[in-house]
């Protein structure tokens, strides 16, 4: 049973990074090849756009390899990825050097402002960009593993674990929003220039950060399903589906859930990285505990536990958004709420939820109650 | 297998076609000339944008009737940001890229223009900016209709210290932790400072948004009051905060006569959902009063409760503002004859159009317009009074002479200068 | 202006030599005409130390914005509150004089100042003790040395003890700051305003401490420092009051959602619009009375708070029978559906009502200020907190000792269980739900009287309403209760020494590091209802 569910998961899987090669082909080729009007042509700001929709999905895989497979549901899982956004826009800020308004090389214009006379040490050596990346990386991972010590340890679980998350973004929300954080308070970090020495607003670089994020999400859906397939993802499919079994069972339960929750941080991480060069700005607005928790819509819209589909419902419901804020924009919000309400009465498995079912009807799975009530 | 796989590639294909579809008849010949507007209608920011999406459809409408510009109709592009400031950049591409828009008014938060102005610089379009903001700005791709602080703040501050306004001697800056209130009460700071005011009797406090319980602070603010010298208290506190500190107020007791607060942020809108009744007396500073009695306000007004269908529905001073900005917008179209923007940006400057309060509105080499300073009392019926006004209008100091960072930067966007932040010291541009 | 009125009627009654200031009330009327702000003071000020009978009346139709002058004639008029014009100078009604052709006196704060103490020194020498203690305050407030022979000469004929007490008290602070008066009696007089103890003595003591010399200054830096000693132990009391308050706020918002969440497994995100339903029930409920009984304004809370119950409890029931019940032990996707759900309240409401603010008025008994001690109270926020104490006791009421409670009790906690016993658990379900919900619309009405009343109301409180029901422990009311009084008063202890923001995330990391030590909150259900 188990055998024939991952290989329906396998194909879908194998769908995805196809078509994700496919665009990355695809895209430069119509955007440089193609005359500009053109019915070929991709244009620049679709290109912005789809970039945008893969970061999030990359965050939507990240989310649902701790919710999917490990039954951890985070509401604060947007702090990793806002997290990861700011290290890559102290970097972008580092390299406007004195084209600032006030023309002060080290300084970002705001620390000017705010007369903050020297680099703050959180700043220091985010000119260069490997350290940078290095902190992309290390900043959720650390922040993932340091709080998951103290929750997994304790045995926090079920909606505790996901109030207490969702506390956690609350708090670096608030925290990012003070100006004396030296982080840009709300107007956060924006105006950037370039990005390794390219022009940040070029052609090419928009469809080189499309490409890599791309890439990105790939290599996330890649490294998510060789954990979740590996012996190691069984028994966090096990821990997901009975804790306590688990843990009778000798297993360390906690070591289990802080390696894969740290590893989704970091994935957060790049996403958010990937994300701020092509919308331009990173801002306290990304702690907020709604953005979270429409990660977690993203995920549930998509098919929870597919990994696939929690990257095929952030693109779905994020290009829905797109879409109806410009096409309805005063009742956009009618339909997506009710698209959320409808999703969970009817497509409780998302939508690859609907193949699924059509190859095996019996199959109701409640992990969920069951994590949440595991600690019998 | 292969045939899904190769459905999914020819539907993702079709999807992408069709995006870029819609771009193709963005400037066709003599098709209406779209107008992007960018206001939040939902979330934290719809309270105070929504209006302005209003007002703007409404000139909008209104110029139709006229016949247009150039002989050409205008057509709306409305879109919803959705109060999240990354949205902004992403809708503003839309409407520039997809639409085709021939200018944007929109904004209303300093992170959403910050958000924004990268996207219109690179693509070269106009941003109407409609609000009152901190300063410290000048692009060449983006008006500022809005008030800069020395055309609400200082005037405001210089009226409490006169006799009329009470002798004040003691300040409370009170703001909400983000960068307009931060500029504002640092440009006041030095400017009380330099009138003499003491460190001791400025009291500077920042609260996050949204604040909902203001007793510690309203009670700091009644403690601070009672040091024997006549206190002031002046609020740069951000619109949705401003309701519960009001009741609080209130409920404490303080009245205008004991304390009198000044806001730059509270106007008839806002006003109208609270009750005014206890903050009879408390002061705003803006460059139009709905209360302003004028013709063309009158008429203004009359065209507003026409085309809402609510004849209590009040007015205030961003949308004057997005007036001013649309009536220069059409008038620097009719003297370029093109709509292009570059056209635009060119012809704009120096031209002149009435406000409401009965003088003219003129855009400055600076990309920020003269206006008038009122500084009104609140009325019981929710209105604001005005008290006292400037004799003329104030030219906006963009970057304020006050702070030593910006003290040696003026900004021209008059060829061949063209320059937003120009060192007079150094004579460097940027 | 209720005291110009009775003031006016005074006026009118007494018997007084017309006329007896030397200028008589011509030169001070004619200041109106001036458009002159500081010119209307001093006007203010002139008419209300002239014996002349009409001055209540001017004064009143100054304060109400009823006051008219003609720009040409300078003539003076004035509406009474019926809004026939009369000329202030004899008060006869002016027949065939549009109002339209005259300009209004306008008001400022000078202007109110003057009006203020004229009040003061005007109604001191009211029958009514009432009045006369109300202008005796005002006379200290002022503390204008102008008035200090009415004083004194009021303080010679005064009986009512508490009344004299207030003339003294202004007598003294007039005596304190005069540089006129013999130093021994100006030092008695900081005695006297340092005995009364409150912030405006401070506020007398300290100009005298700024402005005197030599032995005044001394005693009144040092009257100053020793009610700044007093005030900084009472402002530890207040803070644990501002504390409760905020307790209280907070304990409203998050009951309801003990019951969806806490109680039934529900993760309610639409929670906090329920809560916004209310108080946009209590805007209704006051529109009405505003248009057809305004005499009942006083009591639209009481009227809004069952309305609001019922609106809101059965919206939660239909949301219940709808959504809710094809979701019990999924309490995940609960969370997901009514996410949903709260985006379609806030846009229906803001589709229907308007983005913006709606005005929701506070009722007599809701404003004002009482001083217990150096404990100030609000009467808004001391209601609020009983109020939310009643609440608490109701629903734990409703629950211990009704059938409907040991029901829901019984459902909740084994559900197979009580079906089998013959209980309709569907119903109980909705009812629950719908208490739930109709809770949260009881503490929109309260919450309509201090926060905004906008469709982004509730999205303001639903956080931290889950943080308290988590915190106190899910399904434990007293958890709840002492939950969120704990965080208001740590909140507000925190906040003078590290602000408002430093403080709410000290919290929250306290709240994390919290549940480390307790994975189920400050009271754990125990027992085997914890897994069912």
């Amino acid at each position: 049973m188990k055998q024939s569910l991952w290989l329906a998961f396998d194909l879908k899987t194998r769908i995805f990074i196809a078509l994700l090669a496919l665009a990355i082909v695809i895209v430069p080729a119509s955007a440089l090849l193609t005359a500009p009007g053109s019915a070929l042509n991709i244009p620049v700001y679709a290109i912005a756009l789809m970039g945008k929709y893969l970061c999030y999905a990359l965050l939507a895989v990240a989310l649902d390899l701790v919710w999917g497979y490990c039954g951890i549901l985070s509401l604060g899982h947007g702090a990793f990825f806002a997290l990861g956004g700011y290290a890559m826009g102290m970097y972008l800020m580092r390299q406007i050097g004195a084209r600032g308004a006030y023309g002060n090389p080290i300084l970002p214009d705001f620390m000017v402002f705010l007369n903050i006379n020297s680099l703050p040490v959180t700043w220091w050596g985010f000119q260069h960009f490997p350290y940078a990346m290095f902190m992309v990386l290390f900043v959720p991972g650390l922040l993932a593993f340091g709080f998951g010590w103290l929750a997994f340890r304790s045995r926090v679980t079920g909606v505790y674990l996901s109030i207490i998350t969702q506390a956690l973004t609350y708090a670096l929300l608030l925290a990012f929003f003070r100006n004396a954080m030296g982080f840009g308070g709300n107007n956060g970090l924006t105006d950037f220039k370039d990005i390794l020495g390219f022009k940040i607003d070029a052609l090419g670089t928009r469809i080189l950060l499309f490409c890599a994020s791309a890439l990105a999400l790939a290599l996330g859906v890649i490294l998510a399903r060789l954990v979740v397939t590996s012996k190691f993802g069984k028994v966090l499919i096990a821990i997901r589906d009975a804790e306590s079994r688990v843990r009778f069972l000798g297993y360390r339960v906690e070591n289990y859930k802080l390696f894969v929750f740290t590893i989704s941080a970091m994935m957060a991480g790049v996403a958010g990285a990937l994300y701020v060069p092509q919308v331009g700005i990173i801002n306290p607005g990304e702690f907020a505990p709604q953005n979270s928790i429409e990660a977690v819509i993203w995920v549930a819209v998509g098919g929870r536990g597919t990994l696939v589909g929690a990257a095929l419902g952030a693109i779905l419901v994020n290009f829905g958004k797109t879409w109806f804020t410009g096409a309805l924009p005063e009742y956009w919000l009618f339909v997506l709420g009710a698209l959320f309400v409808l999703v969970t009465l009817f497509l409780p498995d998302g939508i690859l939820g609907i193949f699924k079912r059509r190859q095996r009807p019996q199959v109701t799975v409640d992990p969920v109650g069951e994590a949440q009530h595991g600690d019998a | 297998m292969s045939v899904s796989r190769r459905s999914l590639l020819r539907s993702s294909v079709a999807m992408l076609g069709a995006v870029s579809l819609n771009s193709k008849f963005a400037f066709a010949a003599d098709g209406p000339i779209k107008i992007g507007i960018l206001h939040s209608l939902s979330g934290t920011m719809a309270i105070s944008e929504t209006t302005l999406k209003d007002v703007m459809l409404m000139l909008i409408a209104a110029q139709n009737a006229k016949g247009g510009v150039l002989g050409r109709k205008l057509e709306a592009v409305v879109v919803d940001p959705a109060s999240n400031w990354p949205l902004f950049a992403e809708k503003a591409r839309e409407l520039i890229s997809k639409d085709g828009v021939s200018a944007i008014f929109g904004c209303w938060t300093s992170v959403s223009r910050k958000s924004v102005l990268p996207v219109v610089k690179e693509l070269d379009s106009i941003l109407f900016y409609p609000v009152q903001y901190e300063g410290q700005e000048s692009e060449r791709n983006v008006f500022y209709t809005g008030a800069a602080p020395n055309q609400q703040a200082i005037p405001a501050v210089d009226y409490l210290m006169s006799k009329d306004g009470g002798s004040v001697k003691r300040w409370v800056l009170a703001g909400t932790d983000y960068v307009y209130p931060r500029t504002t009460n640092k440009i006041l700071e030095a400017y009380l400072k330099l009138k003499g005011v003491a460190q001791e009797d400025i009291l500077i406090n920042y609260t996050p948004f949204g604040q909902s319980d203001w007793q510690t602070i309203v009670s700091d603010i009644k403690k601070f009051g009672s040091a024997g010298k006549k206190t002031a208290v002046v609020s740069t506190i951000n619109g949705d905060a401003n309701v519960p500190f009001y009741k609080e107020l209130g409920n404490q007791g303080i009245k205008a006569t004991d304390i009198p607060v000044v806001a730059f942020s509270v106007g008839e809108e806002e006003l109208s959902g609270m009750d005014t009744k206890p903050l009879v007396g408390h002061l705003a500073a803006w460059n139009y009063f709905e209360s302003v009695d004028t013709p063309i306000n009158k008429a203004f007004i009359a065209q507003w409760h026409a085309y809402t269908k609510n004849p209590k529905r009040t007015t205030n001073d961003p949308m004057e503002a997005a007036m001013i900005g649309f009536s220069m917008w059409v008038k620097a179209v009719e003297k370029a004859n093109s709509f292009k923007p570059d056209d635009v940006i060119d012809a704009i400057i120096g031209v002149s159009v009435p406000n409401l309060t009965g003088g003219t509105a003129t855009m400055m080499p600076n990309h920020h317009i003269t206006k008038p300073v009122l500084i009104g009392e609140i009325q019981a019926d929710g209105q604001i009074d005005t008290v006292w006004q400037t004799p003329g209008t104030v030219v906006a100091q963009e970057w304020s002479p006050y702070l030593p960072e910006s003290k040696d930067l003026i900004s021209d966007w008059r060829k061949p200068l063209s320059c937003g932040n120009l060192n007079v010291k150094t004579g460097h541009c940027g | 202006m209720h005291w110009l009125r009775l003031l006016a009627l005074w006026v009118a009654i007494a018997i007084l030599p017309q006329n007896a200031f030397a200028e008589g009330p011509d030169t001070a009327l004619a200041r109106f005409a001036q458009h002159n702000f500081m010119e209307s003071a001093k006007a203010v000020r002139e008419l209300a130390s002239d014996q002349w009978s009409g001055a209540g009346a001017v004064l009143a139709a100054l304060s109400d914005n009823r006051l008219y002058y003609d720009a040409a004639s300078k003539v003076i008029y004035f509406k009474d509150e019926k809004g026939t014009l009369h000329t202030a100078r004899d008060g006869l009604p002016a027949a065939g004089i549009d109002v339209a052709t005259l300009s209004p006196v306008h008001l400022n704060n000078a202007v109110r100042s003057a009006l203020e103490d004229a009040k003061g020194s005007m109604t001191m020498v009211s029958a009514d003790p009432v009045q006369r203690l109300s202008g005796a305050k005002d006379a200290f407030r002022a503390h204008d040395p102008a008035a200090l022979p009415a004083i004194t000469a009021e303080l010679a004929k005064e009986t009512d003890p508490e009344v004299k007490l207030a003339l003294q008290q202004a007598q003294a602070a007039i005596i304190a700051a005069s540089v006129d008066a013999p130093i021994a009696q100006r030092l008695d007089a900081i005695k006297v305003v340092q005995a009364r103890g409150d912030d405006l003595a401070l506020s007398v003591l300290s100009a005298i401490g700024n402005n005197a010399q030599g032995e005044v200054k001394t005693a009144a830096l040092a009257a100053t420092a020793n009610l700044q000693a007093t005030a900084a132990i009472w402002a530890n009391v207040q803070n644990v009051y501002y504390g409760l308050s905020l307790g209280s706020v907070l304990l409203l918002a998050a009951i309801g959602l003990a019951i969806t969440f806490g109680v039934m497994g529900v993760i309610n995100m639409a929670h906090g619009e329920m809560v916004m339903l209310g108080a946009y029930t209590t805007y209704i409920v006051q529109q009405w009375l505003r248009a057809y009984r305004p005499e009942w304004f006083d009591a639209s809370l009481f009227i809004a708070i069952p309305l609001a119950f019922l609106v809101t409890g059965f919206i939660g029931v239909i949301i219940e029978r709808t959504i809710i019940r094809f979701l019990y032990g999924r309490p995940l996707e609960t969370l997901l559906a009514t996410f949903g759900l709260s985006l379609v309240l806030q846009q229906a409401v803001r589709t229907i009502f308007g983005a913006d603010n709606r005005n929701v008025g506070a009722p007599h008994f809701m404003s004002g200020i009482f001083h217990l001690g150096g404990l100030s109270v609000t009467y808004g926020r001391m209601w609020i907190i009983l109020f939310s104490i009643l609440v608490f006791l109701g629903l734990q009421m409703l629950l211990r000792a009704t059938s409907f409670g040991l029901k829901m009790r019984a459902v909740t906690q084994n559900r197979r269980m009580a079906s089998a016993m013959g209980i309709d658990t569907n119903k109980i379900d909705a009812l629950a739900f719908g208490l739930g919900s109709g809770i949260a619309g009881i503490a929109g009405v309260a919450l309509s009287q201090l926060d905004n009343v906008s469709p982004n109301l509730g999205q303001s409180y639903i956080i931290d309403s889950f943080m308290v029901v988590v915190f106190g422990g899910v399904g434990n009311l007293w958890g709840t209760l002492v939950a969120a009084m704990s965080l208001g008063v740590a909140n507000k202890i925190l906040e003078p020494f590290v602000g408002a923001v430093l403080g709410k995330i000290l919290i929250l990391i306290c709240i994390i590091l919290f549940i480390q030590r307790r994975p189920r909150g400050l009271f754990a259900l125990k027992g085997r209802a914890v897994e069912s």
